[in-house]
């Protein structure tokens, strides 16, 4: 056996729960975005090309709202900004490899395959294989999210008039089902509470420009909230 | 509709691959910001719900809070699960026993 498979492999054996907890949600996005009438072209387009599930269910709801190209692209770029902090973080352990290596890890990093590789790079300093072991997990997650996207597209084109039974349902049941678990914390319901409000509010702009509006006003009273909520903190008081 | 969705896939692939190599290639010319950082925490929270809540409160367009709405109690129904359960499946597949049943009884 190749000393790489085995880095390879347990990067994808390390990934099964994560792996478990994406089949649904491949399975809901293939599905919805053909009850919303996006072509199986553009659904497989969607999850092998962009591969990110959370905007890639946003991009589902907005293209069937009708949203114009420049919010769907600010959305995305606000919704996926996170990678970016995941790609700063994980920096230390690929600035050694080959530029192929950085541009391919690159293309794969999703949430999940960030705090696999993350969690097991902070532990182990050699990082002799620990590129294979980042590439075993991101090959297990894209094929994965492949396979469920096609069972969705399989089911949402094998059952007309899904859209009818409810189908649009699911995608709030689904990001209720994300968000409500986060609004624990105080300064992320206020985040929540803020958004919401102005996205009913402005509902009615065009183009989904309320989404926007919504989303800044929401990411704005949360950090309000947090910085006030420490500031309250007695052993913080000296910086504010 | 064919080159709409095209660009639309286009420029999520740009921005999405775009953001994902920013660092892990471009590294040693970019530093990461801390306010931004902590500002990125609220993002996931603020957009879902901001989709959620004209979703549910106004399904046609119009704020609806009459019995004939069944998102509202199936979106409250899934949000309670998974805020109690932290169980996302069983949050979602409540919301959907609640929102049927209510369909079907109203």
């Amino acid at each position: 056996m190749s000393p790489r498979f085995t880095p390879l492999w347990a990067g994808a054996r390390d990934s099964l729960p994560m792996l478990v907890g994406a089949a649904p949600f491949g399975v809901i996005f293939g599905t919805l975005a053909i009850a919303t009438g996006i072509p199986a072209w553009a659904t497989l387009a969607l999850s092998a090309l962009v591969f990110a599930g959370s905007s890639q269910f946003v991009a589902v709801s907005l293209i069937g709202s009708g949203a114009a190209l420049p919010v769907i692209w600010l959305t995305t770029f606000v919704v996926n900004l996170r990678h970016a902090l995941y790609s700063a973080t994980l920096l230390p352990y690929a600035r050694h490899l080959p530029a192929r290596w950085r541009w391919s890890l690159a293309f794969w990093l999703t949430d999940e395959t960030f705090a696999v590789v993350e969690h097991r790079l902070r532990q182990q300093h050699d990082e002799s294989d620990g590129a294979w072991y980042w590439l075993g997990s991101s090959l297990a997650m894209y094929g994965n999210w492949q396979l469920w996207t096609v069972i969705g597209v399989l089911l949402g084109q094998s059952v007309p008039g899904l859209a009818d039974l409810g189908l649009d349902f699911a995608m709030v049941a689904t990001f209720a089902a994300i968000v409500a678990p986060q609004l624990k914390k105080r300064p992320v319901l206020v985040a929540a509470l803020l958004a919401g409000v102005v996205a009913l509010l402005a509902r009615d702009l065009p183009f989904k420009l309320g989404l926007m509006l919504a989303a800044l006003a929401g990411v704005a009273g949360g950090v309000l909230a947090e910085r006030l909520a420490t500031s309250g903190k007695p052993e913080m008081k000296e910086t504010t | 509709m064919n080159l709409h969705l095209l660009l639309t896939i286009a420029g999520m692939v740009v921005v999405t691959y775009g953001i994902r190599l920013s660092f892990l290639v471009f590294g040693h010319r970019l530093s990461f910001p801390a306010w931004l950082s902590r500002a990125l925490h609220y993002v996931p929270a603020a957009v879902l719900t901001a989709l959620i809540v004209p979703m549910a409160l106004a399904p046609q367009g119009a704020i609806d809070l009459s019995p004939g709405n069944a998102y509202l109690p199936g979106t409250l129904a899934a949000a309670a699960v998974a805020f109690f359960s932290r169980h996302t499946l069983a949050a979602i597949v409540s919301g959907f026993v609640v929102y049927g049943l209510w369909r079907w009884l109203l």
